[in-house]
């Protein structure tokens, strides 16, 4: 006989009560100085932890897969500095980045990249597969567009469990053609999940720009067809995704059903680091580093406000200690020891 | 001259059904077109129209008799001699939906076979197996599954159940009847036919700390969804480190059903039970269908639930409680026996007992063996067996190449080799896809004397020659 597990008991479905009101009062779309300088550490954070990825790779370091976010940083940064706690998150691989700004330690995701017991996947992941229950993170996904519809699913145990959370699901501009995409797209807006769709528009698919690979690409009008409000938005500039996110949030918040978000945005590496890159040019790449970047971007913004330029380079100066202390653990902490090879296969049932 | 109307086939597995109603009288002129009865079978209450004209002369079966069996004659109508088109003057018979085939021998269906077999072997097998002395109650498979559904939906509100027509139309096979009615449409959710697409929200809600039950119409169509299936719900948890359990049962027929075809009719057993982090469960009887069931809705991991179209429909005894738990993992001896070890699942266990029977007429005494779950296999209860029997022969409907069977051989030949007397045999379906015609089918899916040649082989029998 097996014992019935432990379960919490949630308040039936069907007896629900109202969707939480619209949020809009609670959330400022003109963030104030500390909030800028939080959003200029979180995307710092990220760039130099991609860059330190990025050297532990070619050092041999860090194994198989691993996709980098450099460039993207607004994106994620700027949309996680209006959900809420409740809220989930999902992605593809390239979920660094998405880690990060969850609040997952940057030591454990490095250790994870560099194959160690103390990564958050105790190893058994790497790059492409992580995940936090504690921080809502839910993936961390290899296949392309597989996390769609889970995020869809995500959605459906807010509305079910009626928490008042919403399920944030980033998918690339190559996702985008997926067919679960619209599989998951016809249901989100049938049943009207509390789901953002965040197509991160890079342009490129891998080598294939979005303009080769794909008829109509206003990415965010894909959901027109099942009545889904989408929105493009330059994904280079986090306040401009920051007001976004707060719209989209908050429309999916108090029951109005699923959102898109177009990112346009650009990644400066290549779709993974052994991908040579050689479909766009040098020049394209450094118009975007000089002209469109995200950081630079920000940091003009804090100086206008009146930061001084002494505290941002102290922030950088912090930011290089974490990376460098997270670097160290991940090249010290021991591999998984053997025995973990049969764990986590199936959650054990004691008879 | 007149006309004979006979009880119609009105699904590809119907073997019987209840005439509900009449909705004509005796003396009533019909015109080809017109609805003359309603019939309801195990899975849907159907009209049954005229296909002549004429006069009703005899209704020969009453209204709100059950289990009419098809083809039996249920009316009979004149026909106006000025307009008849047939000159061979006899009584012609008219079958609904059914067409007629001279050969009985071809017209005996895979589920016309298995009618007669299960009706043969109550006594055998089943209640001593059943390790439960208290009331039971006679049900069909397809009540087994729906009541461990309902009881532990009832228990725990983070179960719901979503899939293809299970909601208003009360499922494709009306396994999900009542389902609507008693847990509402938040938790009984008529999905579009996109598999890919439901099968990853359910494995999110399970990540999102739900209980999901998905049903396919038919696990053929779960090679749509293959991917969420295998590198989602199957591989997370250890792609995680332990942290993201998918508590998730995948059910819907699996195998063969009758007349369908390549595309309709296909065993996954094999697919599912290839890959680490699923449960493979497929039960052949009701009381094992319930609980196992209910065994996999409340384990912490994805299960695979492999039932049975030809089965839904089959009565056994089921414990009387809500508290019938079968664990998996754990196979089940139906039958004792000391010459040979016979393994099955699913619907080929009916098919091993009725081989059993005819092999004791023959002083073959078989050991039969249930396996109920596939993974994790009880391969103790294998070995155990062929270290009593020396001979192993292992029946599946699905295709030979890599299938279970081939498992079960390589096991038993790493854990039992010396006490081999013969080589280990399959009894499988054919190692082609599913052909169409009657004659065909029959010759493509297993049946119980390929188990009793496979028998007397292995036996070294005189009869095999």
């Amino acid at each position: 006989m097996i014992p019935k597990p432990k379960q919490k008991r949630i308040k039936n479905p069907s007896k629900s009560g109202r969707p939480p009101k619209s949020t809009r009062k609670l959330k400022n779309s003109k963030p104030n100085k500390k909030s800028l300088l939080s959003m200029h550490h979180d995307m710092l954070l990220i760039r130099r932890f991609e860059e330190k990825a990025g050297q532990l790779y070619g050092m041999g370091k860090i194994g198989g897969f691993c996709h980098l976010y450099i460039g993207q940083e607004a994106v994620v940064v700027g949309l996680q500095s209006v959900n809420e706690e409740q809220d989930s998150i999902i992605t593809s691989y390239r979920d660094h980045g998405h880690m990060l700004a969850c609040g997952m330690e940057p030591a454990g995701v490095m250790s994870e990249l560099t194959g160690r017991a103390v990564g958050y996947s105790k190893g058994k992941g790497g790059s492409m597969h992580m995940f936090s229950r504690e921080k809502n993170f839910y993936g961390g996904h290899g296949i392309v567009g597989a996390q769609v519809p889970i995020g869809a699913g995500l959605g459906f145990a807010h509305k079910y469990k009626n928490d008042g959370g919403v399920a944030m699901t980033y998918l690339g501009d190559g996702a985008a053609n997926q067919g679960q995409v619209y599989e998951t797209f016809n249901m989100a807006a049938l049943w009207k999940l509390p789901v953002i769709f965040i197509i991160e528009n890079n342009q490129y698919a891998m080598g294939t720009s979005t303009p080769r690979s794909t008829a109509g690409t206003d990415l965010y009008e894909r959901g027109a067809a099942y009545g889904i409000v989408g929105k493009q938005v330059d994904g280079m500039d986090v306040l401009a995704v920051r007001e976004a996110g707060i719209k989209a949030i908050d429309y999916a918040r108090c029951g109005k059903g699923p959102y898109i978000l177009e990112m346009k945005t650009y990644r400066y590496r290549g779709h993974s680091m052994s991908d040579p890159a050689k479909y766009r040019t040098r020049e394209e790449v450094d118009a975007m580093r000089k002209q469109h970047d995200p950081i630079d971007h920000l940091r003009d913004v804090l100086l206008r406000e009146g930061i001084e330029e002494a505290e941002l380079k102290q922030q950088d100066t912090e930011v290089k200690k974490i990376i460098s202390d997270a670097t160290d653990v991940a090249l010290g902490a021991p591999e998984p020891t053997p025995n973990e090879l049969f764990t986590d296969v199936l959650i054990e049932v004691i008879e | 001259m007149s006309y004979e109307i006979k009880m119609p086939a009105l699904s590809p597995t119907m073997t019987e059904g209840m005439l509900s109603k009449w909705l004509v009288e005796i003396g009533d002129e019909i015109r080809s077109g017109d609805v003359i009865a309603e019939i309801e079978t195990d899975k849907a209450t159907m009209e049954v129209e005229a296909v002549e004209d004429g006069i009703v002369t005899q209704l020969v079966v009453d209204e709100g008799t059950q289990s009419v069996p098809v083809g039996k004659v249920i009316a009979i109508v004149s026909v106006d001699d000025n307009n008849e088109q047939t000159d061979n003057g006899k009584s012609n018979t008219i079958a609904v939906g059914m067409s007629e085939i001279g050969n009985e021998r071809e017209l005996k269906t895979q589920s016309e076979g298995v009618a007669k077999e299960i009706q043969g072997l109550k006594e055998v097998a089943l209640l001593p197996a059943m390790n439960w002395d208290g009331p039971v109650r006679n049900m069909t498979v397809r009540e087994a599954l729906r009541d461990a559904m309902a009881e532990e939906m009832r228990c725990d509100e983070k179960i719901f159940i979503m899939g293809e027509e299970v909601a208003e139309y009360q499922g494709a096979y009306k396994v999900t009847q009542g389902l609507l009615e008693e847990f509402g449409e938040q938790r009984v959710i008529d999905t579009p036919i996109t598999e890919h697409g439901f099968t990853g929200l359910a494995v999110g809600a399970a990540f999102g700390d739900l209980r999901p039950i998905v049903e396919y119409m038919t696990f053929n169509f779960s090679m749509q969804a293959i991917d969420q299936i295998i590198n989602s719900a199957a591989k997370t948890l250890y792609m995680s480190g332990g942290q993201m359990g998918c508590p998730i049962v995948f059910r819907g027929p699996n195998g063969a059903a009758s007349r369908v075809a390549a595309q309709h009719s296909q065993c996954f057993a094999s697919w599912y039970a290839h890959c680490p982090g699923l449960k493979v469960v497929s039960p052949w009887s009701a009381a094992d269908a319930k609980g196992l069931l209910k065994s996999a809705i409340r384990d912490p991991n994805p299960v695979i639930f492999l039932e049975n179209e030809v089965m839904y429909g089959q009565s056994f005894d089921v414990p009387d409680t809500d508290e019938w738990l079968v664990p998996i993992g754990k196979g089940n001896i139906v039958k004792q026996g000391s010459d040979v070890t016979i393994t099955a699942f699913s619907i080929m266990v009916g098919k091993a007992l009725e081989a059993a029977q005819e092999l004791s007429k023959k002083g073959i005494e078989a050991e039969v063996i249930d396996l109920r779950t596939l993974r994790p296999l009880d391969i103790d209860l294998i070995v155990q067996s062929v270290k009593k029997t020396n001979r192993l022969i292992s029946c599946e409907e699905g295709f030979p190449f890599a299938g279970i069977g081939a498992e079960l051989g390589m096991q038993v030949n790493e854990k039992a080799f010396d006490y081999l007397d013969a080589p280990i045999m399959r009894v499988t379906g054919k190692d082609v896809p599913m052909p169409y015609a009657a004659n065909l089918e029959l010759l493509t899916l297993p049946q119980s004397d390929d188990v009793i040649k496979a028998a007397l082989k292995v036996c070294y029998s005189e009869e095999d020659s």
